[in-house]
């Protein structure tokens, strides 16, 4: 554990805290291209989150330490979780900490406090909310296990910087089960991240909500750190997609503080490029029914599962 | 991973594509969506040929090539369009077994299907032997469809489906069978098409639907169906 | 050298003995809560007593000592051996053990709580205290005989007297019909079992007549004879564990009876058929075929996914919670069946994975499952309400019970950096070597139930997350619900005991798999090997990178945690109370959250072809509309009740061998003698 493994960790953790807003400001002005519209400023969410934290946050009297405790909480799993990814580098020190599969259960934590604390009000919206969305979590669970499962057998690792290594230092080529699980992957990143065909972000209906309406009952820094979790989230998401698909550019552990600086660019460039085709898909869908959700999940844990097979029988 | 030549790479994207377009094809309600399917699965098919021609330098595999093209990506596909647009039957029915039942059966007979050739990859001698597997499950899934479906036109989907599977097993396995079955195989499908759609005419001048479970009614003993039929205890 | 009577088998025995004088000493006064009241923390000291001397004999390499006591039949005495096994085993017994007992003291003790409701452990028509301490410490030292038993006669002594202890124990509120009706097939289908049970020894004794397990072990079966007795012996385990389709009596008999006995029912009870299985499949079973893990592996998935969809549409909050112990006996029995799997198939270390996934989950399950039953203890003695619709809000009403709760429904759940999660994670990097295993069909279904699990595992975080919001957060449903009081200082010492041990087994995985793979050494022959793991780092897989660190991530998180409340608070603008936003509609009231059924209607709907489902609506012209949905087990109308009439009709046309005539009878007795002796003579 070096000192330029410590520097990538801080780097890389404070990388992802700045510019997980700027991702979702930029998938905001994408979508707006796409439908013709003026787009907004790049760093509107980001100032959204300075005002949010310059109110006085309002708690529901009803409201247990458990609601007080929940955004901190969430926070931290996701900011946790950006510490694991190699987002820049591969020598993170964490990453011995916690494998992919641990990374899953980090999600998991914050989905189930979100949850908790959307329960703890006691509203009709907060309840009806926690139950969707923990209803996506479960469906969604297994398809992201078995997409790890099938990054591991080619990789024969389970640790994310060991896959991204073992990865990136293939000879390029086409590998039908990484093609499968690709489109397992993004199909899972746009249900666990409320984005459409799953759940539609900007809507103001609440009957139509899975994860605003969790949201409803925080204001302040409270709310503040909640979406700025969530931004993490789609954040990391996509940093796992480039990792697991796209791994060249990033920083081995050892090389020296030039790769270092040279993974910048190159992180923002395929991020440009997941934040596009996300929003082009988010375009070109609709919103899914509620209880057609489990189908698509379905077929997302199917493919993956394709994937594994595909990968056994051709070795590919 | 060892640097494979890309043909084979290739061959291998074709022959995991085509074992997706037939996981689509098993839940796929809309009826032109399905024939669409049908005419990729067809192109699939060329494309392997075609590779499979420029690796090995068998002349006779480039006219097989353009043959499926022709026939499997282009001819079929318009036909069976045509008959749509004529008997006005766009969406199948519900499948019998829900989406995600379906899916789970799906994926446990692929699995079986790969159990079962990896035996068979063994004994043969081409380079894309590892892909017999997946034409044996092309074949059961499309054979499965073939049963969930209720519409007869989706039948026949299934069954042309069922088909490409077998051509893309037997090319994979022995670089193709000699021209003459070849064509002789592609006649018999082409006149099976043919007559399929005159019955399927006459199906829905009878029953005014082309729903198959109509076609129960035509039974031994007294039938409870509703329709008109011929008479029960007939050779209907 | 330690003097004879430190030794830790004489040690383990002097605590049998010690519960059964303390059940004995309860009879003195049957009616006085007093003493039973102070019984019960002296069985929990015998409880730690034993837990440490099992520990001792852990740490000591000896080999197993050995006992036989001059009871029992006269050419087979009480045979004892005290191996890595039972020690294992026993430590789990007495570190459970010890956080009920205390918890006991409160439940079933003197005090009166002002304002509650009768409580469960108060019905007029139940069993006396002085009795239940009886039978419940009779309970604890069965189950401790049942693992130190080395022979078959033991053996099935022990596992008897903990059927019938624990039927009274269930049915100590016996004036109900319902805890009656529970408690009976709870008592058939122990019967059952046992029978099966029997009959796998009978097999297993290979024709030497002589039943000690260590004739057992030298009796080299041939395959058939030894697959008949592991899939004898698979049943008769399984229905104790309440595999399924053996599971009907688990939703009835834990729910009927009191919340301690619950708990002690589903952490420890249930974990004496995975001993079972355990001792039979790899110590007495020597040989075994590479097909026999398939069987468990099944069953156990099928359990995993059938316990936990239910789990989710109970309205119960005890029925929920049993349900979840069925599905987490489907996730121990899926490890089994795995670990067999991968010894037919010549990969023993990823056996040893496997076991030691299957240890660490019994360890788990005992403490969360413990806790969270005591939990629900500690509700019921406060609101004396067990449905989930009359519940809720009592966060603020018992906010250490609550936060204790928490603990145990997160580990239940599988999070990190709790308990939960690591057995999940032990169990899915073992899933990790199917592609090693050499039959084409097996490895390419293993990883299917990999993603099994997990989606059993998700499931799990869902009901966790139904059970602590229906009962702890939101409003009060009922004004019992808005009067709870917090549970008396027994009760939290008990819930706190089991919380700290769920922290410990989350934070410290490498100490625990330390002291595991010594008895993986034993039943696998070989322990986890080329292991990286630190005090503070878990890597047991050589080869592969794949580590995990409780402590770093709990550091992590706590360390984040705290800098974004110190990044944010300072100078920042204190919280406001005001009403709850609801998106600006009317006050909310209780009613306008979810029940217990609306939060497990996705599930319904989703799975709805493992349920019976039966809706009672309103109609149009209904003076007092209702809306009820009963969700029963399909299974029991499919597989249960067929097979009780069909015994049923067997019976009746045996029955014309009851004449009433004397003369008949006589004859019975005449034509058995006459052929006694044409066999013998």
């Amino acid at each position: 554990m070096s000192a330029f493994d410590i520097a990538t960790q801080l780097t890389q953790t404070v990388a992802a805290l700045l510019l997980a807003p700027l991702f979702t400001g930029f998938m905001n002005q994408c979508r707006a291209w796409l439908q013709n519209r003026r787009a907004p400023a790049l760093l509107v969410p980001a100032w959204n989150l300075r005002k949010l934290f310059a109110r006085q946050p309002v708690v529901a009297t009803g409201a247990s330490p458990l609601f007080r405790a929940a955004p901190y909480a969430v926070f931290g799993a996701m900011v946790a979780a950006a510490a694991i990814i190699p987002i820049l580098g591969t020598g993170l020190p964490f990453g011995t900490a916690a494998d992919a599969i641990a990374l899953i259960g980090l999600f998991a934590t914050a989905r189930v406090f979100v949850c908790l604390a959307a329960m703890d009000i006691g509203t009709a919206f907060g309840t009806l909310g926690a139950r969707r969305e923990m209803m996506l979590g479960f469906l969604a669970e297994p398809a992201l296990l078995m997409i790890v499962f099938v990054a591991s057998l080619i990789s024969s690792s389970t640790g994310l910087p060991a896959i991204t290594e073992n990865l990136a230092t293939r000879t390029l080529g086409l590998y039908p089960s990484l093609a499968f699980t690709a489109v397992a992957f993004t199909m899972v990143t746009l249900a666990e991240n409320a984005r459409i065909p799953i759940d539609n972000p900007a809507t103001h209906l609440e009957l139509t909500m899975v994860h605003e309406a969790m949201l409803l009952e925080y204001s302040g820094r409270h709310l503040a750190l909640m979406e700025w979790a969530a931004a993490l989230k789609l954040f990391n998401f996509a940093c796992i997609g480039i990792a697991l698909f796209a791994p060249w550019g990033l920083a081995t552990a050892g090389s020296g503080p030039l790769a270092l600086i040279a993974s910048v660019p190159v992180l923002l460039v395929k991020l440009a490029a997941v934040a596009a085709g996300l929003s082009l898909i988010e375009a070109l869908s609709a919103k899914l029914r509620v209880f057609r959700a489990p189908e698509f999940l379905a077929a997302a844990f199917l493919l993956a599962v394709l994937g594994l097979l595909v990968r056994v029988l051709l070795g590919a | 991973m060892s640097a494979m030549p890309f043909d084979l790479q290739l061959a291998d994207l074709c022959a995991a594509l085509l074992l997706l377009l037939s996981f689509a094809m098993l839940t796929q309600r809309r009826i032109v969506s399905l024939v669409n399917f049908l005419a990729l699965q067809g192109l699939l098919l060329a494309v392997a040929t075609l590779l499979m021609a420029e690796r090995t330098g068998q002349s006779h595999l480039y006219v097989s090539a353009l043959l499926t093209l022709v026939l499997k990506a282009l001819f079929l596909p318009w036909l069976l369009r045509r008959l749509i647009d004529r008997l006005q039957v766009y969406w199948d029915s519900e499948t019998l077994l829900n989406v995600p039942a379906m899916l789970l059966a799906g994926v446990l007979i692929v699995v079986f299907a790969f159990g079962l050739a990896q035996p068979i990859s063994a004994l043969a001698s081409t380079a894309t032997r590892s892909s017999i597997g997946i034409a044996v499950a092309v074949v059961l899934l499309s054979f499965f469809s073939m049963i969930m479906r209720r519409k007869a036109m989706s039948q026949v989907v299934g069954f042309l489906s069922m088909e490409n599977g077998l051509f893309f097993g037997a090319m994979s396995a022995t670089y193709g069978m000699p021209m003459m079955v070849e064509l002789g195989v592609a006649l018999d499908v082409l006149v099976a098409v043919l007559v399929l759609g005159v019955f399927f005419f006459q199906i829905r001048e009878q029953f005014d639907s082309l729903d198959l479970h109509h076609l129960e009614s035509l039974r031994e003993r007294n039938a409870t169906g509703p329709g008109p039929g011929p008479e029960p205890g007939e050779d209907g | 050298m330690t003097a004879p009577i430190l030794k830790p088998l004489p040690l383990c025995l002097l605590a049998v003995a010690l519960w059964g004088l303390i059940g004995l000493a309860g009879l003195l006064r049957p009616r006085s809560h007093r003493l039973a009241g102070a019984l019960y923390p002296l069985g929990a000291a015998c409880a730690l007593l034993l837990a440490a001397a099992a520990a001792r004999a852990l740490a000591l390499p000896l080999a197993p000592e050995r006992a036989v006591l001059p009871v029992g039949l006269p050419d087979l005495p009480v045979h004892l051996r005290l191996d890595a096994l039972a020690a294992g085993f026993l430590v789990l017994l007495g570190a459970a053990a010890a956080g009920i007992s205390v918890f006991a003291a409160g439940y079933f003790g003197p005090h009166a709580p002002p304002g509650a409701a009768s409580g469960a452990a108060r019905a007029p028509q139940g069993t006396p205290p002085g009795l239940l301490c009886l039978q419940y410490h009779l309970f604890l030292a069965s189950m401790a005989l049942v693992f130190l038993a080395d022979d078959a006669y033991a053996f099935m002594l022990a596992w008897e007297v903990m059927a019938l202890s624990s039927y009274f124990l269930v049915t100590a509120e016996h004036g109900s019909a319902s805890i009656r009706a529970a408690g009976f097939l709870y008592l058939l289908m122990a019967h059952v079992g046992a029978l099966s049970i029997l009959l796998a020894f009978g097999v297993m004794q290979g024709g030497t007549w002589r039943f000690t397990f260590d004739a057992m072990r030298g009796a080299h079966l041939a395959a058939w004879p030894a697959s008949v007795a592991f899939l004898l012996a698979l049943a008769g385990f399984g229905a104790k564990a309440g595999l399924v389709p053996l599971h009907v009596w688990l939703p009835e008999a834990h729910p009927a009876a009191p919340s301690p006995v619950s708990a002690l029912m589903s952490g420890v009870m249930l974990k004496t058929a995975v001993y079972g299985m355990l001792r039979v499949s790899f110590d007495l079973l020597q040989a075994s075929t590479w097909w026999w893990g398939l069987v468990p592996l099944t069953l156990g998935l099928l359990s995993a996914l059938y316990g936990v969809v239910f789990a989710a549409v109970q309205t119960d909050m005890k029925r929920l919670l049993a349900w979840s112990s069925i599905e987490n006996i489907g996730i121990i029995f899926t490890a089994l069946g795995l670990a067999l799997v991968f010894r037919g198939a010549g990969l023993p270390a990823a056996a040893a994975l496997a076991l030691v996934a299957l240890l660490y989950h019994c360890l788990n399950h005992a403490c969360m499952k413990s806790l969270v039953f005591l939990g629900t203890g500690a509700v019921l003695h406060a609101t004396g309400e067990r449905s989930l619709a009359r519940l809720g809000g009592l966060i603020h009403r018992m906010p250490q019970v609550a936060w204790l709760t928490l603990v145990g429904a997160l580990a239940l759940a599988g999070l990190p950096p709790l308990n939960g999660f690591v057995s999940e994670w032990l169990l899915l990097q073992s899933f990790l070597f199917a592609h090693s295993v050499p039959h084409t069909f097996v490895n390419m279904l293993l990883p299917l139930g990999a993603g099994l699990i997990a989606l059993a595992a998700a499931l799990a975080a869902y009901v966790m997350v139904k059970f602590f919001g229906v009962v702890f957060l939101g409003r009060p449903r009922d004004a019992v619900a808005a009067q709870a009081h917090e549970a008396g200082p027994a009760e939290r010492l008990g819930l706190a005991w089991l919380a700290a041990l769920c922290l410990v087994l989350g934070v410290l995985p490498s100490a625990v798999i330390g002291v595991l793979d010594l008895i993986v050494h034993q039943l696998a022959g070989v322990a986890l090997q080329g292991s990286q793991s630190r005090w503070w780092l878990l890597a047991p897989v050589p080869g592969r990178a794949a580590s995990y660190s409780a402590v770093v991530m709990l550091a992590a998180l706590a360390g984040v945690t705290l800098l974004t409340v110190l990044a944010t608070r300072t100078a920042a603008r204190p919280v406001r109370r005001a009403r709850a936003w609801a998106c600006g509609g009317t006050e909310p009231t209780a009613r306008m959250q979810d029940t217990a059924e609306g939060f497990g209607q996705p599930i319904r709907h989703l799975f709805s072809d493992f349920f019976s489902i039966t809706v009672e609506a309103p109609g149009p012209s209904d003076r007092e509309p209702r809306y009820r949905v009963h969700v029963a087990d399909r299974l029991w109308e499919r597989l249960y009740l067929p097979a009780g009439s069909a015994v049923q009709r067997a019976a009746d046309r045996l029955a014309f061998l009851q004449q009433g005539r004397i003369a008949a009878y006589l004859l019975y007795s005449f034509l058995t003698l006459v052929m006694l002796l044409a066999l013998v003579l």
